[in-house]
């Protein structure tokens, strides 16, 4: 799987809950929701904070930086309509500020692809209005 | 309050596992298994005083007033529950703690699931109109990356698992053998006639890496069902009365990339704990386990979380123990899903059938000897929704 695929796969439906997310990944900024009570990082976007009743969410620009927290290679297609041939890399990404977040891991051999593996958020338009926020190795240094 | 010894299954019903259902309904099956499991614990339809059902896709809404309509049922409780491969053992359990409030004393519990040639329901997700599954997180933040489905996160969980421990493929391979060996004697099983070998499930595709395709169920056609009653209705019962001793849930996240971190360690011990802490028995203590088994590694790993074998041995224990029904550890003695047939639900209710089975006594040429107590795990979505039931035939 690279960046440039054409996408033929399912195209996400932002909702008024998550749309600053895809506003932010529209601009190749990853704009996800931090707990003014504690601080912590969530990531799907909510409604309503999942770290307490007296909790705000609130929206911040993070770093776009991780690791791989866990990952399978799909060496079939897991999904009708993906577009990809396979084999390509599933992955739970950790950002460095907490909150796992799904992705692809792209631009990389599947093989070298292992948990603690770092890596970083690649921006990938696929239509107007969406861009998938997905993953690739971190450049060296 | 405690659920322990208020009720029992008292009658269950079970089709063969078939590849297809051509025509038949899902309402028509549910309905179906479910008089026949009536008709099994000696009662009438008028008894029935409680209803639980699965949701199923023909009724989107309203499951449970839709069967009961169809059975001819007017009962005082009625239930849907949703919990994928729990949901078998979380109806039982739901069952038990209706009894036990008082809300009624007999209740049927109905599994089915139909399977075409050809899907009718298949959406084409590029030229679909928006559906309301795209509100879900799953929708909106895992399916656009392939994530969807179960293997890819049941391939996450098993190298988070060999990461720390042992499971090689050939020990994995074994469970599948070993469960397949147990469906010979199981004329119902889908896979019935067809013994299989570590080099056949080796020699299988890679589905997503280190998950092969005989690592995994073989959906089919099928449909499951029990009858729980009060303990003092279960004391007349046609059959050896199965008491509910204990029982527990854990339900601890829906999709894989939100679970509790360490994949490998599951939220199949809480469920586990609870279950045997309320019927104050250990694991050792049974006869019988029916191990939730979607996978291969499934079974692995839900054997250690429930407590059975330590952490990272149980890829060795298989090789050196025999489930089959007169074996040392007897386990999943149907064959389990990945060779009886996994119906959607009725799959996870082929494992409550078959402890019902086993503790009255009736499993003929697969019967375990003096078969007390069983174990009994659901596992629902990605390791997400877990129940547990631990089953006795009290003397």
């Amino acid at each position: 799987m690279t960046a440039t695929s054409a996408w033929a796969g399912p195209i996400p439906r932002p909702s008024a809950v998550s749309q600053p997310y895809w506003d932010g990944a529209k601009q190749h900024r990853l704009v996800i929701q931090r707990s003014q009570k504690t601080g912590a990082y969530v990531f799907y976007p909510r409604a309503v904070s999942p770290f307490g009743a007296d909790d705000t969410l609130e929206w911040v620009e993070v770093s776009g930086r991780g690791h791989v927290h866990a990952c399978a290679i799909a060496r079939t297609p897991t999904a009708a309509h993906l577009g990809v041939d396979g084999p390509y890399v599933i992955a739970i990404v950790q950002l460095e500020e907490g909150p796992h977040m799904t992705a692809n891991i792209i631009d990389c051999d599947p093989e070298t692809i292992h948990p603690g593996t770092p890596v970083e958020a690649a921006y990938i338009p696929i239509t107007e209005e969406i861009t998938l926020v997905q993953f690739r190795p971190a450049a060296v240094g | 309050m405690t659920l322990r010894g208020s009720a029992a299954i008292v009658g269950f019903a079970e089709t063969a596992s078939f590849p297809y259902s051509e025509g038949a309904t899902t309402l028509g099956m549910l309905a179906s298994i479910g008089m026949d499991a009536i008709r099994d614990a000696g009662y009438e339809p008028a008894e029935i005083d409680g209803l639980v059902t699965e949701g199923f896709n023909e009724a989107p809404f309203m499951a449970a007033s839709t069967v009961a309509e169809y059975m001819g049922l007017r009962p005082a409780f009625a239930e849907v529950v949703d919990h994928g491969g729990a949901t078998a053992g979380a109806m039982v359990i739901r069952a038990a703690a209706a009894i036990a409030a008082g809300l009624c004393e007999t209740v049927v519990c109905v599994t089915a699931a139909r399977k075409e040639r050809q899907r009718l329901d298949r959406r084409q997700p590029s030229a679909a109109a928006p559906s309301y599954k795209d509100r879900t997180p799953q929708g909106e933040f895992d399916v656009p990356f392939g994530a969807s489905g179960a293997v890819f996160a049941y391939a996450m969980i098993l190298n988070a698992y060999r990461a720390k421990y042992e499971a090689t493929p050939e020990q994995l391979a074994h469970i599948a053998v070993a469960e397949r060996a147990n469906a010979q004697a199981n004329p119902d099983a889908l896979f019935y006639g067809q013994p299989l070998t570590i080099d056949e499930v080796m020699a299988s595709p890679l589905v997503v890496e280190p998950i092969r395709r005989l690592d995994m169920t073989t959906t089919c056609a099928g449909a499951g069902a029990v009858v729980v009653t009060s303990a003092a209705k279960a004391k007349s019962a046609a059959h050896p009365p199965v008491t509910i001793l204990g029982a527990g849930e854990n339900h601890t996240h829906r999709s894989i990339s939100w679970a509790p971190p360490d994949l490998e360690n599951t939220g199949v011990r809480a469920a586990a704990e609870r279950a045997f802490a309320m019927a104050a028995l250990r694991p050792q203590d049974m006869d019988l386990r029916c191990i939730y088994d979607c996978f291969t590694s499934t079974v692995l790993i839900s054997l250690e979380d429930a407590g059975f074998t330590p952490k990272g041995t149980a890829g060795r224990f298989f090789a050196e123990h025999d489930i089959s029904p007169g074996g040392d550890f007897p386990m999943n003695t149907h064959g389990g899903q990945l060779s009886f047939g996994q119906a959607g639900i009725a799959g996870g209710m082929s494992l409550v059938t078959e402890a019902a089975r086993q503790l009255m006594g009736r499993a003929a040429g697969r019967q375990v000897n003096g078969c007390e107590f069983a174990f009994v795990n659901g596992n629902g979505g990605v390791m997400s929704a877990q129940s547990a039931l631990v089953l006795g035939r009290l003397s």
